[in-house]
């Protein structure tokens, strides 16, 4: 085991596997000559070259479609869209294309590819750059969308995006590129096929008073509410949802049967959200097992602001998050520490 | 050879009498094998029939959704089909059903398509607007206008990546030149040099607006010269020129690798679709589009009847030779069963997903 950034993480898998696959190819502005906005594809074109590193111009739809059309033909390209802002340029071509191809056509071409994006708020960028629009992505059928939360998960799922024949959306999160975990040994061999199951989520920490569900960077952000949590005696089972489609219902509508409670903490805008399914998905699933109602801690339903406090406001916290779960907990007259 | 013909702007009503008053200046039969002739002829009255038989079946709602039908424009057709090597990969819009029989596909099967049936091209998910066909690398028909520009220069892409040497051609219509996907394709088309050659059917019209209204520049073969990329337009209703011209660019395409522009006349004999009337159109505009002289199946089946080479016993043949195939094709469709609904979930993933909600409408998501 060594301990990595998300980012180091990223790098090395994306490097392992175009040495794997020659028909694996990555696309995008910037992630040549620049060696990619966030550096993730630093050192990829010396060592592979134009042929397999594409610089593309401004043209998200132009270039995003190109890679569908490789696709169909059997190439595996990696799409870097330097943020996911800039996805609804591509929108068309990701929705009303790459999720259809394989149904519209009776499942005779896939489309093999991967769009990996950062997102999240949380840097200054304002409103046209903070914002995580995954949900746009997590409704269409046809589409895979996965969401990492460490290192680990980041080198396993990237593996699997690549491998697989569908469209997958990948999304990153500019607040996880330096954050540091384990990854197993030998994760950046081309040989290594530790490929992890799209569509599972998983239980990354073990509790029995509450589930506290997240995704990307909130679940790294749920770890550290379960860990202050844990000092005041309340056990927090951290559910990481890995993949918001395919949505792996089974994993938290279990954890929440278990704990008979439930927040969901998104980095997203409020309503009609992830958190707004995944509360429905409780409901249904586990409707008898509930002590208390169901809460949502997301992002504040504005446009993001610029300025430091404001943006600090409008986003989850350990604290925002750690309070709905104490008054979740005090509703049903559990301890709450 | 190309009609460099000018239109000068100016309105639709001034360009439309332009185009009428023009003079056929197609070059003839040439010196091509009359076998090679009769069979262009016979492929242009095939699509005539196939897409009269398609707007019945539509009209008696043995066909559903939209349906857009070329005819008018089966020189085109033909002539950029057979212009086009088997192994080289097609991309058109929705308007695609004579692109996907020129191409190689079953008549039969594409009706199928039509009809919404399992033995459709695309096993009934994909009617009109949607066929597709691994075999004959009819990449298919797209329903979102200029779609297809981005994935036919991926595809192109591809075939670079590989060192192949196959062709892409990428059909539109003249209303597509104008939007995002057109320039940002070209533009990558040419920056990358692939192997690809755009085609612009302009028939004047995108459903009812005219290119003069749409197009600040409505010389459309121009508009390559932005992207450094050679444009010809050439007369759509004269398949031995269509042929020509789209050969030429295509194996200039081929052994330059670098992109086309090629703009062909056409003319949309009805509305935009099946249910479209096309009460837009002045009357001179409809006459224009109907008229014989616009013909291309009259023009070319004259040109051969004055060689000699199209008695009017072999065209009534012809046309009954196809007629009984046309209907064999309805039959085919008529009895091919409908999709099983327990397929509803075959074609979301190629690759298998764990938990996927496979649910009925009403199901709930947790079945005990
Ligand atoms: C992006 C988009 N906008 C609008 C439409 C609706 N629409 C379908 S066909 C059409 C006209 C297109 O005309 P043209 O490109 O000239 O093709 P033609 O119909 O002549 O083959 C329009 C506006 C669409 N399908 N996609």
């Amino acid at each position: 085991m060594s301990v990595i950034t998300y980012r180091q993480a990223l790098r090395d898998t994306l490097r392992a596997e175009m040495v794997r696959d020659e028909n694996v190819l990555v696309m995008g502005e910037e992630i040549g000559v620049f060696e990619g906005s966030y550096k993730i594809t630093e050192g990829l074109l010396k060592e592979f070259g134009p042929r397999r590193v594409k610089d593309t111009p401004i043209a998200e739809e132009g270039f995003v479609g190109a890679a569908i059309g490789a696709a169909m033909l059997g190439l595996r390209p990696v799409v870097e869209l330097m943020t996911i802002n800039f996805s609804l340029i591509a929108i068309d071509q990701i929705i009303n294309h790459a999720a259809k191809i394989y149904g519209m056509f009776g499942g005779q071409t896939s489309v093999p590819m991967v769009i990996r994006t950062p997102g999240g708020g949380g840097q200054q960028l304002g409103a046209t750059h903070s914002q995580n629009i995954e949900l746009f992505y997590s409704f269409i059928p046809g589409l895979k969308v996965m969401a990492p939360s460490t290192p680990a998960e980041a080198s396993s799922m990237l593996r699997a995006a690549i491998r697989d024949d569908d469209p997958v959306l990948f999304l990153e999160n500019l607040g996880l590129y330096n954050s540091k975990g384990e990854v197993p040994e030998g994760y950046a061999e081309p040989s290594n096929d530790n490929v992890a199951t799209i569509g599972r989520a998983g239980v990354t920490r073990e509790g029995s008073d509450i589930t506290l569900i997240g995704y990307s960077r909130m679940a790294m952000v749920a770890t550290q509410v379960a860990e202050k949590l844990a000092e005041e005696d309340i056990s927090v089972e951290v559910v990481d949802l890995r993949s918001l489609r395919p949505l792996d219902r089974q994993t938290f509508v279990d954890s929440v049967k278990k704990t008979g409670a439930a927040v969901i903490c998104e980095d997203d805008w409020l309503t009609y959200g992830i958190g707004a399914e995944i509360a429905a998905s409780i409901q249904e699933g586990a409707f008898d097992y509930l002590d208390a109602p169901v809460r949502r801690v997301a992002m504040a339903e504005v446009p993001m602001p610029y300025a430091k406090p404001l943006e600090t406001a409008a986003l989850p916290s350990v604290e925002s998050i750690s309070t709905a779960i104490k008054e979740t907990l005090s509703a049903v007259g559990k301890r709450v520490g | 050879m190309a009609d460099t013909a000018k239109p000068k702007g100016g309105t639709a009503r001034a360009s439309a009498s332009r185009r009428r008053g023009r003079k056929d200046t197609s070059p003839g039969l040439g010196d091509e094998k009359p076998e090679v002739l009769l069979d262009y002829y016979r492929q242009m009255v095939f699509v005539r029939q196939f897409e009269q038989r398609t707007g019945q079946a539509y009209t008696q709602a043995r066909i559903g959704g939209y349906c857009h039908l070329n005819l008018g424009e089966e020189a085109t057709v033909v002539g950029l089909m057979t212009a086009l090597q088997e192994r080289d990969y097609l991309f058109t819009n929705y308007r695609d059903h004579g692109y996907a029989i020129g191409k190689g596909m079953d008549p039969k099967r594409v009706m199928a398509e039509l009809y919404g049936r399992s033995d459709g091209v695309s096993k009934g998910w994909g009617g009109s607007m949607h066929m597709y066909d691994t075999e004959t690398r009819m990449l298919g028909g797209y329903g979102i206008v200029g779609g297809q520009l981005p994935l036919a220069t991926g595809a192109a892409l591809a075939i670079s990546y590989r060192g192949g040497d196959e062709v892409v051609m990428c059909q539109m219509g003249d209303g597509t030149t104008n939007i995002g996907a057109w320039h940002e394709s070209l533009n990558i088309a040419k920056l990358w040099n692939l192997p690809i050659v755009f085609v612009v059917i302009n028939n004047f019209t995108g459903m009812g607006t005219t290119v003069e209204m749409s197009s600040a520049e409505p010389d459309l073969y121009k508009r390559g010269a932005a992207f450094r990329i050679e444009g010809e337009r050439v007369d759509g209703r004269d398949v031995l020129a269509v042929r020509d011209t789209a050969s030429r660019l295509i194996e200039r395409a081929r052994t330059e690798q670098t992109p086309f522009l090629l703009e062909a006349w056409s003319y949309r004999q009805k509305g935009h679709s099946v249910v479209d009337p096309a009460k837009y159109r002045t009357e001179e505009q409809r006459d224009e589009a109907r008229s014989e002289e616009n013909d291309p199946i009259r023009i070319f089946g004259e040109k051969l009847a004055k060689a000699g080479l199209l008695t009017d016993e072999q065209r009534d043949e012809i046309n009954a030779s196809v007629k009984a195939e046309v209907a064999e094709a309805a039959d085919f469709a008529e009895n091919s069963p409908h999709p099983d609904v327990s397929t509803l979930f075959d074609y979301t993933y190629a690759s298998p997903v764990p938990n996927e909600s496979r649910r009925m409408p009403a199901d709930p998501v947790f079945a005990e």
